[in-house]
């Protein structure tokens, strides 16, 4: 019969688990064959009253509530010297430990933070030159882009004089590291873009900032330069994909400027 | 408690006894609760909380009295079933009246009730059917073909008896 491959597939059909293709194929084969419909519509109401008679059993409040005192933890009430002693044992030890550990690891855990910053700051680059409008204010014009962060970001900083030099402003945006809001200028050297990213320095998601470094690096990983340092309570990062000697040359301006 | 009613709701369909399917549901939570290290986030909760009760009824002593007398799957699971064409008797017995259907259930195998109540009343997808059965999909689909069958079968006999 025509219809046999259909009726085979029917329940499958019906459960919605067939590929999307012959779920729509299935749609209009059973739309216009009136033997398939009927049979689709018994399959259907079968179903449902399955799906009603199923639902049956409903569990008492008190079962509820021997189930739920069964799994809540229990608090322990009976202590015995002995046990404090040891408690109070194990409690010590493994404050020792921990101490130990914590002061081996901390060095560790300020890299592992500071490369989490790097890699958010290269993002935060990134993305930002392959969206469409990577800046906001878009100005060459330094008392243009500083004024327009007031009220934006919670301190203010200096923008540095690019005459007689190879960089020029493209403008700005506001970004933000971990909520932490900042100004992010974008700058162009040569046909390539170099980001500057300023932050106040405490709000940083760091235990010491100061592990930031101060000085150029090429991050581990990331395929770009990039220089960062403190200042006046501020840091900034320099970032692109221009050569470190650009990079460092739009630092040493920005250096300068504060 | 995740799941709770609809639980509950499952472990009396396998029991078929109020007091066991509290045991049972008791149980389930407790070993879910001292394996949950088991669980790997990402994947579904219902499935692993779901087998964790099925798994835990299969060990009982009603679950192993209901696998050892009927066996599991009699026929092979890659079988292709031939198509039937319902007429028009069929048609009305699937129209049965839930009480019909109710007993028509109650009397399926084991295997055949559990697929149809976690895919028709859990409504859960073959996937997750899958992961709750521990069977492969393919599996899923032929139990649950002859499962309707089944079911299709006994409400016939009844419609007949009268």
């Amino acid at each position: 019969m025509v219809c046999e491959a259909w009726t085979a597939k029917l329940d499958t059909y019906l459960d919605g688990e067939l590929p999307e293709q012959e779920m729509r194929a299935f749609d209009a084969h059973v739309r216009s064959c009136p033997s398939c419909s009927a049979d689709a519509l018994a399959r259907v109401q079968m179903k449902r009253t399955i799906q009603t008679c199923g639902k049956r059993f409903t569990p008492s409040a008190e079962f509820r509530k021997r189930v739920q005192q069964s799994i809540a933890p229990k608090p322990q009430h009976s202590f015995s010297l002995g046990w404090v002693l040891a408690s109070a044992a194990v409690v010590i030890a493994m404050v020792a430990v921990l101490t130990s550990t914590y002061v081996g690891t901390r060095s560790d855990r300020d890299l592992e933070s500071r490369d989490r910053v790097f890699s958010e700051i290269a993002d935060l680059h990134v993305a930002t030159l392959a969206s469409s409008s990577p800046v906001d204010v878009v100005s060459t014009d330094r008392h243009t882009v500083k004024p327009w962060f007031q009220g934006k970001i919670p301190f203010a900083f200096n923008l540095p004089e690019l005459q007689n030099t190879e960089f020029s402003l493209l403008g700005g945006r506001m970004t933000y590291l971990d909520q932490t809001p900042g100004a992010h200028l974008i700058y162009d050297v040569r046909k390539h873009h170099i980001s500057v990213f300023v932050f106040q320095e405490r709000s940083l998601p760091l235990k010491s900032p100061a592990s930031l470094g101060e000085n150029s690096l090429s991050p581990k990983n990331l395929p770009f330069n990039m220089e960062t340092w403190s200042q006046g309570g501020l840091r900034y990062f320099v970032i692109g994909d221009a050569s470190a000697p650009d990079i460092d040359s739009l630092a040493k301006l920005f250096k300068a400027a504060s | 408690m995740p799941h709770f009613e609809r639980l509950y709701n499952f472990a009396c369909w396998l029991t078929q006894d109020r007091q066991e399917a509290e045991d049972l549901v008791q149980e389930t939570y407790a070993k879910a609760l001292k394996g949950f290290s088991s669980f790997q986030p990402g994947t579904n909760f219902r499935a692993w909380i779901y087998k964790i009760l099925r798994n835990t009824f299969l060990t009982s002593r009603t679950g192993l009295k209901a696998t050892a007398t009927i066996p599991l799957d009699l026929e092979g699971d890659d079988e292709t079933f031939p198509a039937i064409k319902e007429t028009p008797e069929s048609i009305l017995l699937q129209r049965a009246d839930g009480q019909l259907v109710q007993r028509a259930l109650e009397q399926l195998p084991v295997a055949y009730r559990e697929v149809l109540l976690l895919c028709e009343v859990e409504e859960m997808s073959y996937q997750e059917i899958s992961a709750t059965l521990a069977i492969p999909m393919g599996t899923v689909m032929s139990r649950l073909s002859r499962a309707r069958r089944a079911l299709r079968d006994s409400l016939r006999l009844r419609f007949q008896a009268g």
